[in-house]
């Protein structure tokens, strides 16, 4: 990238979205290295895909990195101890999103002793590569958690013309990929580069949200003294307008290619990764450390000490929310506001893909006053997908999956949009989610 | 274990709520409303405050003889209350404006279940059932600042009067009908405030002016007459009764303009506003699965 050549701007504008306010208020705020907890409790589903199987039993002793939980699935990412100390049991607990997976409790002796195994790891291959990030147990960072290497295996009939970088962070709140942005540029580009290189991609685009001017300042100036020779890796610069870092809104605004239903990246000839996950793919070949800590951002009305917080996975809520001071929170969630799972209990633990714990009380934690929907068409126009939300409740109700296909909903991609749009207070993002259940338990 | 509130994505809403639309519809009316009672006396101010009081009145009764929770805290039944009022003329007998709000809140809106449910315009609908029940009182219009009672010589009805008095509204008319200067300005601020999109106004003035300029009447009095001001930006853009797509909305208004200019023109009634928009209103559903967008990624495909 030459210092002369400018930064690129979005090729396509997706429509709808919403415009949110930001509350970036941890944007400044440095990572903080947290003591490891008494204990952490580390479930076996910290990904999209076949839920891992537990390679440790109870009275074990564990070190920092040591594998504990894996699955013989292609679609799955292993699991690692993230303190040193002994596995205290194998227990079941039930995740947010309702099901009840196995986890791994470890009682940490407070030493984070690294596993002797570990050492830095080099790779000259694709494949080798895959190996490795899947050996480090990566998964996607953004917030849905799809397993990384699945992402990186390319096909020769599915070639990949661009890799995209996702930097996006349009969520508000949340600053965790910001702070990986400031803090480890260099993480940053070097993954970029290694994976343009080994996965022989041409071109790269690197896609932050123009809310954060000294991101791409930042990684702007560094890219212009790497060694891109063919100046191919370039920063696009998003206008702030939610959900500019959806999969689909991010191709379009960086190739102007459709995604169409139920087709990957790949499809249309891109991958997709989120800026921290390339960070740390360029970490674990350097030390050999796989996804074992976390940054998250904890923050909302109820924190009183909002904080970018590096976190062993499987730290419990509570503890988190203790260290930044949290009064009285009546709602927290895992994630942003408009795509996060609430927890109804706060000795959940910490998953990989989390990137922020919000506590909120009072108005923040109440849901807006409903009244029948006035057809305003707001929700409309909301859709990034083009869509017709309103009427899906009535459809949802009758179960009427037939007027279900009819409006499309399993193109929905549950952004929140239309929900965040809706004046009469309607819950249209949640009907969404149950008529695409409906869909799919119908089978059509 | 701490007990939590647990909710469905997303977790924080917009600021838009139904109360504060229906706020910002009636704000948007006031200055008309104003100016029409200023213009009309106190005649005209009792006409709107009994059609307002009805409406709320009645949709109190309903909701409270079907064991409905009551949704007067919406202001919707205020707004029709109001628009009703506004299309009425200052010297109508005040039982009849009650019944007019009746009709409109119970018959036209309740029944088919309340608020978004009805097919048709409660006003607008009112507003026919009235003129074609009273057809006398409802066209008996009194000159402004005086109590000279006309019953024909509107500006439609033939009379003839000058284009600054027509856009000002000194001229015979429902209560707020006839300043298109601080109808216009309502619309503006309902625009700004993106309760509406001008595309259905604009393209209902366009349509309506076109076909008059077309066959040879007057398009500046065909705009500053009658009730289109009202009707173009405060009645046909009801949510409920007009397409919510983009498209939809130009072809609403286009009709709307139309069928306006074909009644008062060939039609023996002088007023063709409130019937366009109820023509149209039928025509909604329609228009609005027409013209449905496809899903992002599938534009170019047949269905």
């Amino acid at each position: 990238m030459s210092k002369k050549e400018s930064i690129l701007r979005p090729k396509g504008r997706v429509k709808g979205g919403a415009r949110l306010p930001h509350n970036k208020t941890t944007a400044e705020a440095k990572t903080v290295v947290i003591d490891p907890p008494e204990k952490v409790v580390i479930s076996m589903s910290q990904h999209i895909g076949a839920p891992c199987q537990p390679t440790v039993k109870a009275g074990d002793q564990v070190f920092v990195g040591t594998v504990i939980g894996d699955s013989e699935s292609f679609i799955s990412a292993p699991i690692h101890a993230s303190v040193s100390g002994v596995v205290s049991e194998i227990t079941k607990i039930r995740l947010p999103a309702g099901n009840m997976v196995d986890a791994v409790v470890i009682e940490s002796d407070g030493k984070m002793q690294l596993d002797p195994d570990i050492k830095p790891i080099t790779v000259n291959t694709a494949e080798e590569l895959v190996k490795a990030v899947r050996d480090s147990g990566l998964v996607g960072l953004g917030g849905a958690g799809f397993p990384a290497h699945v992402k990186l295996t390319t096909s020769p009939d599915k070639p990949i013309d661009t890799l995209i970088i996702n930097g996006a962070e349009c969520e508000p709140y949340i600053t965790a990929d910001y702070r990986e942005i400031m803090e480890n540029p260099d993480d940053v580009l070097d993954g970029v580069y290694l994976i343009k290189k080994l996965l022989n991609i041409e071109n790269v685009i690197i896609a932050v949200e123009d809310n954060k001017p000294k991101a791409i300042k930042i990684l702007y100036e560094i890219a212009a003294d790497k060694r891109d020779t063919d100046d191919k890796v370039k920063l696009m610069k998003l206008k702030s307008r939610y959900p500019q870092g959806a999969e689909k809104v991010i191709i379009y605004s960086a190739t102007k290619r459709k995604l169409p239903l139920g087709k990957l990246p790949s499809d249309v000839g891109c991958i997709v990764m989120n800026i921290t996950s390339v960070a740390f793919i360029s970490r674990y070949l350097r030390k050999g450390i796989p996804l074992v800590k976390k940054r998250i951002t904890v923050d909302g009305n109820a924190i009183t000490e909002p904080k970018n917080l590096l976190v062993p996975i499987g730290t419990p809520i509570s503890h988190v929310l203790e260290l930044c001071k949290a009064d009285d929170p009546q709602k927290v969630m895992m994630g942003g506001p408009m795509m996060g799972i609430t927890v109804y209990d706060t000795s959940l633990p910490i998953l990989k893909q989390n990137n922020a714990i919000l506590a909120f009380k009072g108005k923040a934690a109440e849901s807006k006053p409903q009244t029948d929907c006035i057809r305003c068409g707001r929700c409309m126009r909301a859709c990034p997908m083009n869509l017709t939300p309103a009427p899906v409740e009535g459809a949802l109700k009758n179960t009427n999956v037939d007027e279900l296909n009819a409006l499309n909903v399993m193109h929905c991609m549950e952004c929140g949009s239309c929900a965040f749009a809706c004046p009469a207070g309607r819950p249209l993002t949640a009907a969404m989610r149950l008529a695409k259940n409906e869909v799919r338990k119908a089978g059509k | 274990m701490q007990k939590m509130n647990v909710t469905s994505s997303p977790h924080i809403s917009g600021p838009d709520n139904t109360t504060g639309i229906m706020l910002d519809v009636i704000i948007a009316l006031l200055p008309a409303t104003i100016c029409g009672i200023c213009f009309f006396g106190f005649n005209a101010l009792l006409t709107v405050a009994v059609s307002v009081a009805s409406a709320v009145l009645s949709e109190y009764l309903w909701c409270k003889a079907i064991k409905k929770q009551t949704s007067l805290l919406d202001l919707s039944a205020v707004v029709t209350g109001l628009l009703l009022g506004l299309n009425l003329p200052p010297t109508l007998p005040l039982w009849m404006a009650a019944l007019g709000s009746a009709i409109a809140i119970v018959v036209v809106k309740q029944m088919f279940g309340g608020i978004g449910h009805n097919f048709a315009n409660p006003a607008i609908t009112a507003r026919i059932a009235l003129m074609v029940s009273f057809p006398t009182a409802m066209t008996t219009y009194i000159v402004p600042f005086t109590d000279n009672v006309v019953s024909s010589a509107t500006p439609l009805g033939g009379g003839d009067f000058a284009l600054s008095k027509l856009f000002f509204g000194i001229h015979p008319g429902t209560i707020g009908e006839t300043s298109s200067l601080l109808l216009l300005a309502g619309g503006v601020y309902l625009v700004i405030r993106r309760v509406i999109t001008p595309e259905l106004p604009l393209a209902f003035m366009a349509s309506a002016a076109g076909l008059a300029w077309a066959l040879g009447d007057d398009p500046v009095k065909t705009l500053f007459t009658g009730g289109l001001m009202l009707g173009s930006i405060f009645m046909a853009t009801d949510y409920v009764t007009s397409p919510p797509t983009r498209l939809g909305k130009i072809i609403f208004g286009v009709g709307c303009g139309l069928i306006t200019v074909v009644i008062r023109h060939f039609g023996n009634i002088p007023e063709g506003v409130s019937f366009a928009i109820l023509l149209m209103n039928i025509l909604t559903p329609h228009i609005t699965r027409l013209t449905a967008k496809k899903p992002f990624g599938t534009e170019g495909e047949q269905k």
